[in-house]
This record gives C-alpha cells, sequence and structure tokens, in this order.
C-alpha cells in the first residue's frame, strides 16, 4: 500500500456479495468461511496478495463476515475457517503491503486485524460460536495467528502442511496479531518450544506440531474436511444459540462522508483538519424504543443501540485510517437521557435473549474499539446531553471530562446497570472498577445511586475531571483543547495507552500493550524499515539485511 | 464591594462577570493580607500623602492625596493597546498578537506571571518593620508608597490570572497570599525574597538594585506576545520608575551625608565616631544586593530562557533595538570560568537571552554607582564606590559553586572564608545602622543625621509637608 493510498479513504462497510476474498456459506448449524484472496485486488496496486496474504481490505471482508454470522445467523453454532486455495491456507499479512506501508497505516491495519482476532474469541467465549480452523497448507505468521484465535487447529497431515511464525528469522519484525502471546498464554506452549518454533522459517508439521501444542490434530488429506466437519457439528451441540433464525440484517448505514467528516443518523463526526480536531456527538434515540423482546427483534437493525453503536464504530475507524491528523476528539452526545436509561433497562431485563446478547457485546467492543483508539478524547458535558448508563461509558473512555456546573442550566449524568460489568475493557474490568482502582467500594456505592448526578455530584463522585461554571466554561474547555492539541502525538499515545489500562493484564492487554508497542517499536527501526533493513530486504535483489548489531 | 469606585480600573470591570467574581473573593483575603503582612504600626491611624494611579492618561495618570494604606484603592490598569500589534520575536514573529492565552503556552505563562507576581508581595513582606526606624515622614512616606504600588503590581498579575487562567489561575492568585516571606513552610518563590530587610540602607539598596532586576523582567514581559501581559506590565513600569529613584535618591543621600560628615572629620573615612555611615559599610552592601540582583536573572545558558524567547512569552529588554528577532542563528559571548580560567564562550542566542538581559542590567546598575560617585567627587573626595564583578557571591549560574573576590578574581574556599567579611555586610554593620535608628524620625522636616535631606520633595510639595499624618 503506497503512502497515497492513506490519502484515498478506507470503507470499512461491505456485505457478502460484494466480497473479493472471502465465501460464506452454511450449512445447518455450521458457518464455512473460506478465504480466497484475488491476487489483484489488493486495496493498492503497488502489491499482488499471493498465496492468500492479506490487507486491511482483506481483514474487513472477514470482520464483517463474523459480525454477519452472529446478528444474522442465530442457527449458526460453529464456523469454519478455511481456505478455498489449494495446499495454502494463510501467508498473513502482505509483506510489501507493509513495507510500503507509512507507520500508521502499518500500525492501524494491525490494530484493526487484532480486533477481528479478538472478536472471534468474544463470540467464542460469550455468543456460542465455537470456531475450527481447517489448516491445508501453508500456514505462516498471520495464517496462524488467525487460526490460533480459533478454538481449535486442525490441520493436514501430509508431510508437507506446517504452521509457523517466521517474522523473526524472516522479516525482523514480529507477528503482529498475537501470535506470541496465544502461544504461550492461550495454548500454554512452553517458552522454549516457543523460542525455537519462532525461530525456523519452515515452521513444525504434523504429529510434532500437535505434541508441541502448536495445533490440536492432524489428519491425514483424504479424511481431513469430513473430520474437521465433524468436529465442527460436535462443538456446535455446546451451543446455547437458537436452533433457528430469523436473524437480523445488518443493512448499509449510509453515511454521509464529506470532507468535514461523515454524518449518520445518530452519530456524526466533524473534523477541523487546520486545528486538528474533531467533534464526535452520539445523539440519544427520538422514536420510542421497542418495549418487549418480539419488538427488539422486529426493530432489527434499526433498534437504536444496534444502530448508533454500530455508527460509532464506523465513525472511530474512520477516524483512526482516514484522518490521521486529528489528534484531540470532543466527545458530546445529545438528547434525552431518560431514553436512553430505558434502552438499557431492555437490555439488562433481557440480556439472556441472544439478539439482546450480541446488541450488548457489541457494544463492548465498540467501546474497546474507542479505548484503543490512539487520540485524545475529551468529553463535554453539556446542557442538552445524555451521558447516561451506556452512553456515559463514553465518558468513563474519555481521557478528561468536563461537566458544566451552571444552575441556570443544570445538566446531569446517569449511571445504570450497563455502567456494572456488561461493558468491561480489555483488562476485564468495568470503566468505573478501572476508574477507581484502589477504591473498589466506591464503584458500589455510584452505582447504588440512582438519581442522576448534577454537577456538583458528578465532581464529588469523581465521575468528571472538572466541573467548571458558566464563568470559566468556555476558556477551560478552549484551552484543554489547545493545550492537548499542541502536545507531541507519539507522547500522548504512549502516555494515553499508558494510563488508560489499570488493572490487570489480559491476554488482549498484551497484545495490545506488549506485543503492539514492541511490534510498533520494530517498525521504526532501521533494522525492520532501513533501506538495508529486513523488511526491505525481503525479496529484493540487494541480499540480506544489514542489521546495526547493538541490543538495547 | 467591587466597583469601578473602590478599584480604578480600565479594564471594564463593572461589566466583567467573571473578574468581579473572582476580585469578591480575593480582595477581602488580600486586605487581610495587607494588614497582617503589610507595613506594621502604620495601618490604622496614620495617613499617607499617597500617589494613586486613576487613569492611564501619561499626562494625569495618578493623584496626590492622604489615604489610610487599608483603603488605599488599588487599581487594574493597562496600557491601551498597540493598534494591529504583531509578535516581536522568536518563531511566531509577525504574527498577530495574542488577546487569549493559547492553550500550548498557559502553564508557562502562568509560571512567568506566578513568578513575577510573588515577588509583588514578597518585597512589601520584607520591608514591614521598617517604618519603626525611619529617617524621615518624607523617607516614611516614600517607604509606603513603593509598598502600596508592590501591592498594586500584585493585583496587576492577579488581574492576569483571574482573567486568562480560570480556575487554576485563581487557585494561584490565593497561593500568592498564602505564601510568605521568610515563611519556614510557605516561603516566597524566590530566594532573594525570603531575607527580611531590616534596615534603610539595605531599602535602598534593594530599590536600586532589585527593583532595577524587577523592571528589566518587567521590560521583558513587556514584549510578550500575550498583549494583556504586555499591556500591564508596560504600565507597572510606569510606577517602577518611582522605586528606582526611592533606592538611588537614598543611597546617593547617604553618601552626601557621609561625604558631609568626611570632611567635618578630617577625611579620616572614621565617620561612624559622628553618626555617619562610612563608605566601606556602603560598599559591602551594594556588593551583596548587586549579586543577589544579578542572581535573579538566572543561568548564563538556560533553555528556559530559550524556550520562552522562542515561543515569544518573554523577550529582551527593548527587542526592537536588537537586529534580530529571532535569534535562531546567532551566538552571543557568554563570559565563562572553565578549569580556573576566565574565558569567553559563543553561546547559541536563545540560551544566553538571560545573560543578554544580565548585560542590560548591569550596564544600567553600574551607570547609577558613576553617578554616585559624582557626589564624591564633587565632595572633594578621592574615594569611589564601584560595581563588582558579576562572578563575585553567585548563588546560581555558572559561577555558583566557585568563589571570587569583588574584581572577580578566583579564591578558594578558604580565602573566601577568611575575607568574605571585608565584602559583605557583617553582624558588626548590621548592629551599628540599626544603632542609629533606635529612634524614628517623625518630625515634621527633620531628617536624620545619617542622610542628607531630598533636594525636594514629594509632587512639588516643601521638604518640611508633613508627609505622613497621624490621626488624633
Amino acid at each position: 500500500m503506497s503512502q497515497s493510498s492513506l490519502t484515498s479513504r478506507i470503507d470499512f462497510e461491505t456485505r457478502p456479495d460484494l466480497y473479493r476474498h472471502w465465501t460464506l456459506s452454511f450449512d445447518g448449524p455450521i458457518a464455512v468461511l473460506a478465504m480466497d484472496v484475488q491476487e489483484d485486488g489488493g486495496l493498492s496496486s503497488d502489491y499482488r496478495l499471493k498465496l492468500n496474504s492479506y490487507d486491511l481490505g482483506v481483514d474487513v471482508e472477514l470482520a464483517d463476515a463474523l459480525q454477519r454470522i452472529r446478528f444474522e445467523h442465530p442457527e449458526v453454532h460453529a464456523v469454519v475457517v478455511r481456505s478455498g486455495k489449494e495446499r495454502i491456507f494463510c501467508a498473513g499479512a502482505n509483506i510489501f503491503m507493509l513495507s510500503g506501508s507509512s507507520h500508521a497505516l502499518k500500525v492501524n491495519f494491525c490494530k484493526f486485524t487484532n480486533e477481528t482476532r479478538l472478536a472471534i474469541e468474544d463470540a467464542s467465549a460469550h455468543s456460542g460460536l465455537k470456531f475450527i480452523a481447517a489448516v491445508n497448507g501453508i500456514c505462516a505468521g498471520g495464517g496462524y495467528e488467525l487460526a490460533l484465535a480459533c478454538d481449535e487447529i486442525h490441520m493436514v497431515d501430509d508431510g508437507s502442511a506446517a504452521v509457523s511464525l517466521p517474522e523473526t528469522p524472516l522479516l525482523g519484525v514480529l507477528p503482529g496479531t498475537g501470535g506470541l502471546t496465544r502461544l504461550v498464554d492461550k495454548r500454554k506452549v512452553r517458552r522454549d518450544l516457543a523460542d525455537l518454533f519462532c525461530t525456523i522459517v519452515e515452521g513444525v508439521k504434523g504429529r510434532k506440531a500437535v505434541e508441541q501444542g502448536l495445533v490440536d490434530k492432524v489428519h491425514p488429506t483424504s479424511r481431513f474436511l469430513p473430520a474437521v466437519m465433524q468436529r465442527a457439528l460436535e462443538l456446535a451441540k455446546t451451543s446455547d444459540r437458537p436452533t433457528s433464525g430469523p436473524g437480523v440484517t445488518l443493512g448499509p448505514l449510509g453515511g454521509e462522508v464529506s470532507d468535514q467528516g461523515v454524518r449518520y443518523s445518530h452519530v456524526t463526526l466533524v473534523v477541523d483538519r487546520e486545528r486538528r480536531t474533531g467533534e464526535l456527538t452520539v445523539r440519544a434515540p427520538r422514536e420510542p424504543q421497542p418495549e418487549t423482546v418480539e419488538a427488539i427483534v422486529a426493530a432489527g437493525d434499526g433498534y437504536w443501540p444496534l444502530r448508533a453503536f454500530r455508527e460509532l464504530d464506523a465513525a472511530v475507524l474512520h477516524l483512526r485510517l482516514n484522518e490521521p491528523e486529528v489528534g484531540t476528539v470532543v466527545i458530546r452526545t445529545e438528547g434525552d437521557a431518560d431514553a436512553v436509561l430505558g434502552v438499557d433497562r431492555m437490555l439488562l431485563t433481557h440480556a439472556d435473549h441472544w439478539l439482546v446478547r450480541e446488541i450488548t457485546l457489541f457494544m463492548k467492543r465498540t467501546l474497546k474499539r474507542l479505548d484503543l483508539t490512539a487520540r485524545s478524547f475529551i468529553a463535554l458535558i453539556e446542557p442538552g446531553s445524555c451521558f447516561a448508563g451506556s452512553l456515559f461509558e463514553l465518558a468513563l473512555a474519555a481521557d478528561r471530562s468536563y461537566m458544566l456546573d451552571d444552575p441556570e442550566r443544570p445538566v446531569s449524568v446517569a449511571l445504570s446497570g450497563m455502567n456494572a460489568g456488561p461493558l468491561p475493557m480489555s483488562n476485564g474490568l468495568s470503566r468505573l472498577q478501572t476508574r477507581f482502582l484502589g477504591k473498589p467500594d466506591f464503584v458500589d456505592e455510584l452505582l447504588a445511586e440512582t438519581e442522576p448526578f448534577d454537577a456538583p455530584a458528578a465532581s464529588d463522585g469523581e465521575l468528571v475531571t472538572s466541573a467548571p461554571d458558566e464563568l470559566d466554561w468556555d476558556d477551560e474547555v478552549r484551552l484543554a483543547i489547545e493545550a492537548r492539541a499542541a502536545f507531541s502525538p507519539d507522547a500522548l499515545t504512549g502516555m494515553e495507552a499508558n494510563l488508560r489500562f489499570a488493572g490487570p493484564e489480559t491476554m488482549e492487554t498484551k497484545i495490545f500493550g506488549r506485543l503492539s508497542a514492541w511490534q510498533n517499536w520494530i517498525f521504526q527501526r532501521p533494522n525492520a524499515v532501513g533501506e538495508r533493513g529486513a523488511l526491505k530486504a525481503f525479496g529484493a535483489a540487494q541480499g540480506r539485511p544489514q542489521f546495526d548489531w547493538t541490543r538495547t | 464591594m467591587i466597583s469601578h469606585e473602590l478599584i480604578p480600573n480600565n479594564v471594564n470591570l463593572s461589566s466583567n462577570k467573571r473578574l468581579q467574581r473572582a476580585l469578591e473573593h480575593w480582595q477581602p483575603r488580600y486586605l487581610d493580607w495587607w494588614r497582617e503582612m503589610g507595613p506594621q504600626g502604620f495601618q490604622d491611624y496614620h495617613r499617607v500623602y499617597l500617589r494613586t494611579a486613576v487613569s492611564v492618561d501619561p499626562d494625569g495618570w495618578c493623584h496626590y492625596d492622604y489615604v489610610k494604606m487599608p483603603e488605599y484603592r488599588w487599581g487594574i490598569f493597562l496600557t491601551p493597546p498597540v493598534k494591529d500589534r504583531t509578535i516581536g520575536f522568536g518563531d511566531f514573529f509577525g504574527q498577530p498578537v495574542w488577546q487569549e492565552v493559547p492553550g500550548e503556552f498557559r502553564n508557562p505563562l502562568k509560571r512567568l506571571i506566578v513568578l513575577q507576581g510573588d515577588t509583588e508581595p514578597a518585597s512589601v513582606e520584607q520591608q514591614r518593620r521598617l517604618g519603626q526606624s525611619c529617617p524621615s515622614l518624607y523617607d516614611l512616606r516614600n517607604l509606603f508608597q513603593v509598598n502600596v504600588e508592590e501591592g498594586r503590581h500584585l493585583w496587576a498579575m492577579v488581574y492576569l490570572l483571574h482573567s486568562y487562567f480560570g480556575r487554576d489561575g485563581r487557585d494561584e492568585a490565593e497561593e500568592m497570599l498564602e505564601r510568605s516571606s521568610g515563611n519556614e513552610d510557605k516561603p516566597r518563590m524566590l530566594e532573594a525574597f525570603n531575607e527580611p530587610i531590616d534596615t534603610w540602607l539595605d531599602f535602598f539598596m534593594f530599590a536600586m538594585f532589585t527593583d532595577r532586576d524587577g523592571k528589566s523582567q518587567l521590560m521583558s514581559l513587556a514584549e510578550s506576545s500575550l498583549d494583556p501581559l504586555s499591556r500591564t506590565t508596560r504600565f507597572m513600569l510606569t510606577e517602577e520608575a518611582h522605586h528606582l529613584f526611592v533606592g538611588e535618591s537614598g543611597v546617593a543621600r547617604i553618601i552626601q551625608r557621609t561625604s558631609e560628615l568626611m570632611r567635618q572629620t578630617g577625611l579620616s573615612g572614621d565617620v561612624r565616631r559622628v553618626g555617619g555611615i562610612d563608605l566601606p559599610l556602603i560598599q559591602r552592601h551594594l556588593n551583596f544586593w548587586f549579586s543577589a540582583s544579578v542572581d535573579l536573572h538566572g543561568s548564563e545558558i538556560s533553555t528556559n530562557a530559550a524556550t520562552y524567547f522562542a515561543n515569544g512569552l518573554k523577550g529582551r529588554a527593548k527587542e526592537d533595538s536588537w537586529e534580530d528577532h529571532r535569534a535562531l542563528h546567532g551566538t552571543y559571548a557568554v563570559d565563562v570560568f572553565e578549569n580556573g580560567v576566565g574565558l569567553t564562550r559563543n553561546v547559541p542566542a536563545r540560551n544566553a537571552m538571560n545573560e543578554m538581559l544580565r548585560d542590560w542590567y548591569i550596564k544600567d546598575a553600574t551607570a547609577g554607582v558613576e553617578r554616585w560617585n559624582r557626589i564624591l567627587e564633587r565632595g572633594g573626595l578621592s574615594d569611589r564606590l564601584y560595581v563588582p564583578s558579576r562572578r563575585f557571591n553567585r548563588k546560581i549560574g555558572i559561577y555558583a559553586d566557585q568563589h571570587f573576590t569583588p574584581e572577580g578574581r578566583p579564591i578558594s574556599a578558604e580565602q573566601w572564608e577568611a575575607r568574605k567579611h571585608e565584602w559583605l555586610p557583617t553582624a558588626n554593620d548590621k548592629a551599628y545602622l540599626k544603632s542609629l535608628t533606635t529612634r524614628p524620625v517623625f518630625e515634621v522636616g527633620q531628617y536624620a543625621n545619617w542622610i542628607a535631606p531630598p533636594s525636594k520633595g514629594i509632587n512639588r510639595q516643601p521638604l518640611d509637608f508633613e508627609y505622613v499624618r497621624t490621626d488624633e
């Protein structure tokens, strides 16, 4: 992908009939996701996607397919991830795409692909969807990492199919989508065996791969697919999803994208490129919302939380990939807080219903996406806002929040059960728990409060950073935004990533913290991206990479 | 309580809700501070003939009248704006000046203003007991004039904090009343402002040398891109001139008297016999206050100063007189002392901003000392006062860890210990000065024996004018 391709907008919306690289087919409770990447179908014509290697465009389709299985096909209980090509599963992220990408694009590509793989695991853990990777051949780097995200890895035992993480020996970088973390944390591969594995370009085959825990099972070529399908049916039996539909079709969002930003029905992102700031606004439902589960299913993708959070998700992705210089984003909400709290009540009351569960899980993933977005967020809580319950999570996700304290124009925030656990961060804690890490009892006190918090109460309850009065408001807010926009973007990214995720480590925090931070460091180093660096040297005629041998 | 009537101003106080609200809270605390920390013993029963700033009209900016000091009308004045003023130095050279604080520079600007503001009440605190030993009503009035105007300069800085720095600014304004000179727990920010000024010679020297640093700092802030800061400090400079006059003329009158007494004593120099202040004692005080004030200009090579300059926050005195307003590529010759050898280094100009200001200051102070020497010359004396080397007695900067004679010659720590009493005020000096002023001179038209009367009175009033009145 060339530098210039950053200036052409990346679209995250697609649907199965537009897929170029994946086919999605259904057989009773089993969905089969087959990867058959079109070599000339990359986002840029600067590289060819050989050997089922992928770029962001391929992964956007995968992410879309996963969403559709969850929402549109409740009768699906297990998913087989396979290849549409002979003797090739997936060769990972396309190296020429990576070596030609800007740093920002590399980072956001990795972030998005990581989120997609974590969504697979989220579906397995919470949605009653199990995943099997059917490895029929070359399974290298990001290909093996995709397999690692599945519950089980089945490989053909044909004497040549192997799994590998060749990034270090071959490319001088890391496997960037959680492979290292999942080897030792998820599959519990012994660290010295993992070390050995990660330095062998050709990888590990057959029985040995099973013995080392790198795959779960190998099958002879002749019995491979039937065995995989058999196992998928077994796994499907463990699901608590409905045995039949109807599902909910995810229609197009129909956003209006312009130079000033993007506008959806419930979400708007307006950017000011000169000031490098953005304004993200989420609006509460304006129409009466369903009062029964049946009405929610009937409302489908028009149901406010699903629609609003899909729009929010799209706006955040647009911000990440298409507005790289918009570094400071103000978050506002507009509308009736009671309407938001009403929706929260429905979501909590019917949490066991498959669709309500999917909507809540999707809200959770969207908010995590916001947490993991390397921009400064400042929530402004002003008259007419509705930072209540699930929308108050936006204020909690922000790096700072300012609430107007004006007795003439009162404004309040409110908590709901949605703040008590259904929308955890990647550290496994709720945003309130993370905020008050040192005083867990205080979280319970706050959650016990059934009335909204006015500005002094929100300030006392430490729910907002600052509550300036009407005389100070304009200046405080202006200065906060201006000051933020002037700091080094790199230092802010590092600072925010360190401050946002207090509390325990999870596989997710390790992937987005340790793995990504080291990978992003390596991506900046001459040993990877210099003229004679390993990424540049790969496949070029100039021969072996030349390293600066200094270790830190 | 907050009204145009009581607070003369040209900042539309009557329609500025934010400022009114901030002052409503702050002003009572300021008055409490003034009563507690201001001039001791002259608060309630004395009326002082003081000038009060009432406008920014150069021809009539102040008026004179008797005032009880707690009722002084501390006002808020900014020199009228220069039309289309542009930034005069640094990276933003040529762009329009800022009417609001840019968020990016909020904290460094606040820091500069707080640092400047903190010195103003500090000097009032340092001088609070001096009235009890005054040499005349004229001098007593001058002391109080300086004190109330330092109080107004605090107001000027607080105005900026209240108007442009939101809640943080209000907190900082409060803290300026909580710190106090010499307080163990919450001292004033700069060390030179934590020692009491308990003799009139110290007071005059302070007004001569330390207020002159105040002047050069104000001149550099007057160049600031933040227009309200520039305009505020330009008006403060109007008042600061009188403070420097009090200092310079005070010492001059002592020298005048000393020279008269020396002639009476047959030029023996032993003027203490007749109740005068000897020249070596004066020189030691000059050495102390000059070196302490030179320290106030900061490190010779400073990244902070470079950043302030680059961002247009604090410039050089009289920036117009410099050729290169960006100072990006030039160098400045800075005297340094390395491995026992004094030499000159070419330092990138921006890093040498403190030294440029210090050079301006030393030149200005030296000219003042030369004017003192002319008194000795006119008195037929061969003795002369001198300005010590900038290396002498430094606590800040590149000379801080070494010892030098007043001529700038390096000496060992042992030599310093053995000889410092020759160069810096001693306990004996202090005791002698205090012995001269055990009884204040409150009689109209009378002057203490150790100081000559001024050549003219204040506001064309005669020398025997009752500058400070006592209520019955």
